[in-house]
């Protein structure tokens, strides 16, 4: 069945395929530009798409956290770093030759391939009759404070030693003059 | 073409390319810096495909949620250590291409 064009559904389906565009365009950018600037850019336009697509997936939760840690933080931080220790543009524009970046295609393209026949290809279980809950955020919040509690505590101290020890590496070169 | 965003298919597709384009990246980029974006992309595809499988196949709908987020956590806490790492590297060698780091012994 296919919606027409001007239903909602039929809607819906053209701004998943532009979310789809999107995020192919920004890992093309984020990969394939010379100035590491511009490719910290792509690599935000693509966060945007995959947050579209979690939107699809339904869970605007996992939507919004994706353009709030990914978009917010994490490129905003790459961003900072390129700022601090940039590069040297004209020597890296030298060193990518044509030949490594052909064997780079093959190999990612081979691996992408692989996965994607094997996604197609096999054969999953089949769908629940019935789903435990309808993963809201309210049951998110209840699997997080009682199923995943441990984990939600391990992950507050993985994060808690990632900042001390990212300030104690960042720190250990200075010399005290 | 308008009903993809149904299909399981989709998202499997959409997560293998991402993690082609991971890998594709980290193999062509000489600066540690675009290494570290090409693996940010490797783990969203592994994230779209966890949220694939939670929306479509798992009895229990929260689960992939709760998978997705710690796995945004723990990129985050990867891209803060490993941007320090990059800044102290910067500051010992002047330099953030893989080729001039090939000393063992600082």
């Amino acid at each position: 069945m296919n919606p027409s064009l001007f239903s909602p559904e039929g809607l819906a389906g053209i701004i998943f395929l532009i979310l789809i565009g999107v995020t192919i365009l920004g890992a093309i950018i984020a990969t394939c530009t010379k100035r590491l600037i511009r490719s910290v850019t792509g690599l935000a336009v693509c966060f945007v798409g995959v947050a579209g697509l979690y939107y699809f997936l339904n869970s605007p939760f996992v939507a919004m956290m994706e353009l709030l840690i990914y978009v917010g933080a994490v490129c905003v931080t790459i961003a900072f770093a390129i700022m601090l220790a940039e590069p040297d543009e004209a020597r890296l524009a030298r060193k990518i030759s044509g030949l490594s970046g052909g064997l780079a295609a093959i190999c990612g393209g081979a691996i992408a391939f692989a996965l994607g026949y094997a996604a197609v290809n096999g054969t999953w279980m089949a769908a629940p009759a019935a789903r435990a809950n309808d993963g809201s955020l309210k049951m998110i919040g209840e699997s997080l404070l009682t199923r995943y509690s441990m984990v939600f505590e391990l992950i507050s101290i993985v994060l808690l030693v990632a900042i001390i020890g990212s300030m104690a590496l960042a720190r250990g070169g200075r010399r005290e003059e | 073409m308008l009903t993809l965003s149904s299909q399981l298919n989709t998202y499997l597709i959409m997560g293998a390319v991402l993690f082609g384009f991971g890998i594709f990246g980290l193999l062509r980029r000489p600066s540690l810096i675009g290494m570290l974006i090409a693996v940010e992309l490797v783990l969203s595809g592994a994230s779209i495909n966890f949220m694939a499988f939670n929306r479509f196949l798992a009895p229990d709908p929260t689960v992939g949620q709760i998978i997705t987020l710690f796995i945004m956590a723990i990129a985050a806490a990867e891209a803060a250590i490993s941007l320090s790492i990059v800044i102290a590297v910067y500051r010992n060698y002047k330099s953030i291409e893989v080729e001039d780091l090939v000393e063992l012994k600082g």
